[in-house]
């Protein structure tokens, strides 16, 4: 098959095959650790009859494969789970039981997904405008003194950490200056405004930090382009400089800023934890933080499958988008 | 990304002298980035006081482990005694807030810690990435796709939260510093496998590679004395920017608390609870946070100046005449997983 619905179909199929392979590698690196399982996925405080209960919902008297076939089921059938006195049904996509909340994790997950996804969501499209923006910037200002700033100052956020750099803003922003208030998470169906003004810092905390990576991308994919040589056949027509760095020399940065993007879901997941757990957002980071301290170990689990599944998920989407922007990587 | 970071590159780095050898040619190149040369003299002391850091707490009579209740005033909640959080003739940088452990004697010790963790990953990175980039350059096609496929897989994973889970599960016994290292070093090697392979793939279609193969020279010799060479630069290219990677990762684990737990002494560990004791002893924010933003540029700044020195793309343009494109692609970027 040919053409760029074959191409769609190619990487649909791959990605399908990405997230199968996410799943076998998480739940034998979870599930199939020596030690005993039961008693890890119940957690420390887990009486031995409950740890009992959890090693025949886990069928761990079976072989690994069949296991996973049932950890596979619950995913896209759903579970009944027994807590002893009742039979408690989980739907699909059954993520399992945390079993030191006795909630269902999928439910854990959901509830916390608005905040993590409004503030990667807000701080992608900060990081976007600031960086590809510095990027342009130090591209036409090439060579001169405003050029050496933006450098420097791109290299100063490249090598802060996103909590160092969180820190200072909320101690100078809130504590000395006291210009806003400690965040504090708003839902957004409840005080749009609000929501935006108490996820302000954290939004520029880690958009400051990952445009750093942006800024340095779309300035060498612009230099680069500027030194073709149909940049000179512009020249040489008379296009003007503003239109030469702002129209033809970005339309090179775009698909690598694209690919980047995707490249750094992963990076800005990371950095959302650290974000959400110092401005004590209630996200998913921060509950992953908690659950990897009190060895909750189904949502540990959970999370990391639903974070590789949205990695996984933005990477295919920017291949796609890739393809849409420079049609000769449909042929490859 | 060709292009460096630094503005000060100088013209004219890329042309090689004739008759240098590889190793001069890049001392020279390295030698001729001025922020290079003062990056690596951050690296070095940084280094230094790391190996030296039993050393200089002797000299200041200190350890990083023991409490100094005496000087920590209890009725404040915990605020040093004294101007300046405390700073004295025996505590160089004052000390902790609550505990009265000595600041200088933990910055020391955390450099310790943080440059250890972060070399040991990069070690392990380097080692898997060789290894199964290479086995898959070199395999068959089934070896190749399953490595290919599996290295994909590695990179999609975030390191933060493969990280952090990893950590859950592992019995709290296991010495921490070792752990973090094992962790961040088993999960990170993707990129350097694909840049591997594919500078290794590039190397196989060459004639003195194909020389050698004729000769009958088993796979092993030659993926050891003809191909190992050409992977060189690419490889510390790269692994020179994992470290400063390395370093936020660790620093990342240690201030969410699963990193380095105390009482060892890490960075990112200390700025947990430094938000608290920014108006009574501000440096105990601000040293470590400090430390960590230099020690990161430092390497970061050393990392782009070995990358000019070395200037893979040119270097192999000129070897293999094609000029094709690197195809590595995130090599470039350098920056996997940080925060």
């Amino acid at each position: 098959m040919s053409g760029f619905g074959g191409f769609l179909l190619r990487r649909a199929v791959g990605t399908a095959v990405t997230l199968l392979a996410i799943s076998v590698l998480v739940y034998v690196v979870f599930y199939a650790t020596p030690g005993n399982v039961a008693q890890i996925t119940c957690g420390p405080r887990c009486s031995p009859e409950q740890v009992h209960q959890v090693a025949q919902q886990l069928k761990l008297g079976d072989p690994l494969y069949l296991r996973y076939w049932h950890f596979l089921e619950g995913i896209f059938v759903g579970q009944d789970y027994s807590t002893g006195t009742s039979v408690a049904h989980c739907p699909a996509p059954c993520l399992g039981l945390s079993y030191q909340s006795d909630q269902q994790v999928m439910d854990i997950i959901l509830t916390k997904l608005p905040v993590s996804l409004s503030l990667v969501l807000g701080a992608m499209v900060l990081w976007l405008v600031i960086g590809v923006g510095t990027g342009v910037l130090s591209a036409w200002r090439r060579g001169r003194f405003s050029e050496r700033v933006l450098t420097a100052v791109t290299l100063a956020g490249w090598a802060t950490p996103v909590f160092v750099l969180g820190l200072v803003l909320m101690i100078v922003v809130c504590g000395e200056l006291q210009l806003l208030p400690f965040p504090q998470y708003v839902n957004f169906a409840d005080d749009p405004e609000q929501w935006a003004w108490n996820l302000l810092l954290p939004w520029l905390s880690l958009a400051l930090i990952e445009a750093a990576a942006f800024a340095r991308l779309t300035r060498a994919a612009m230099l680069e382009t500027l030194a073709e040589d149909h940049i000179r056949t512009f020249r040489a027509y008379g296009v003007g400089e503003r239109a030469i760095v702002g129209r033809h020399a970005l339309r090179g940065a775009l698909a690598p800023v694209i690919a980047l993007n995707a490249n750094n879901v992963g990076s800005a997941v990371g950095g959302a934890v650290l974000t959400e757990t110092l401005f004590g957002l209630p996200g998913i980071g921060q509950e992953l933080v908690h659950a990897v301290k009190v060895v909750d170990l189904p949502v540990v689990v959970g999370m990391v499958l639903v974070v590789g599944f949205f990695v996984v998920i933005a990477n295919a989407v920017a291949d796609v988008l890739y393809a849409v922007a420079d049609r000769r990587v449909v042929l490859a | 990304m060709s292009e460096a970071l630094v503005a000060s590159q100088p013209p004219g780095t890329d042309t090689p002298v004739p008759g240098a050898s590889g190793a001069r040619q890049f001392w020279r190149r390295l030698r001729a980035q001025r922020a290079a040369l003062v990056a690596a003299a951050v690296v070095a002391l940084l280094v230094l006081v790391a190996l030296a850091a039993p050393l200089l707490t002797a000299l200041e009579g200190q350890d990083p482990t023991t409490y100094h209740p005496s000087l920590i005033d209890s009725a404040r909640g915990g605020v040093p005694i004294g101007s300046f959080g405390g700073i004295s003739a025996d505590h160089w940088l004052g000390v902790e807030p609550q505990t009265g452990r000595d600041l200088f004697a933990r910055l020391a010790y955390g450099a310790r810690v943080s440059l250890a963790v972060a070399l040991a990953a990069t070690v392990l990175q380097v080692f898997l990435g060789i290894v199964i980039g290479v086995a898959s350059a070199l395999g068959n096609r089934w070896v190749d796709q399953l490595l290919s496929r599996v290295t994909d897989i590695i990179v999609a994973l975030p390191l933060m939260i493969m990280s952090l889970a990893l950590l859950a599960i592992v019995p709290s016994s296991f010495p921490r510093p070792v752990l973090v290292s094992l962790v961040i070093g088993l999960i990170a090697w993707g990129n350097i496998a694909k840049i591997v392979r594919a500078q290794t793939l590039t190397l196989k279609g060459l004639d003195y590679v194909l020389a050698a193969r004729l000769s009958g020279w088993g796979a092993w010799r030659i993926a050891r004395r003809e191909l190992l060479p050409g992977l060189a630069a690419p490889v510390i290219t790269y692994a020179a920017l994992l470290v400063p990677t390395n370093i936020s990762a660790e620093a990342a684990l240690s201030f969410l608390g699963v990193g380095v737990k105390p009482p060892t002494p890490s960075w990112g560990q200390m700025l947990t609870a430094a938000d608290v004791w920014y108006q009574a002893a501000p440096q105990y924010l601000l040293l470590p946070a400090g430390a960590l933003f230099v020690t990161v540029l430092a390497l970061t700044v050393l990392g782009d100046g070995v990358r000019t020195a070395l200037d893979p793309r040119a270097a192999s343009r000129l070897r293999v005449g094609t000029g094709r494109r690197n195809e590595t692609g995130g090599a470039g970027t350098g920056k996997e997983e940080t925060s």
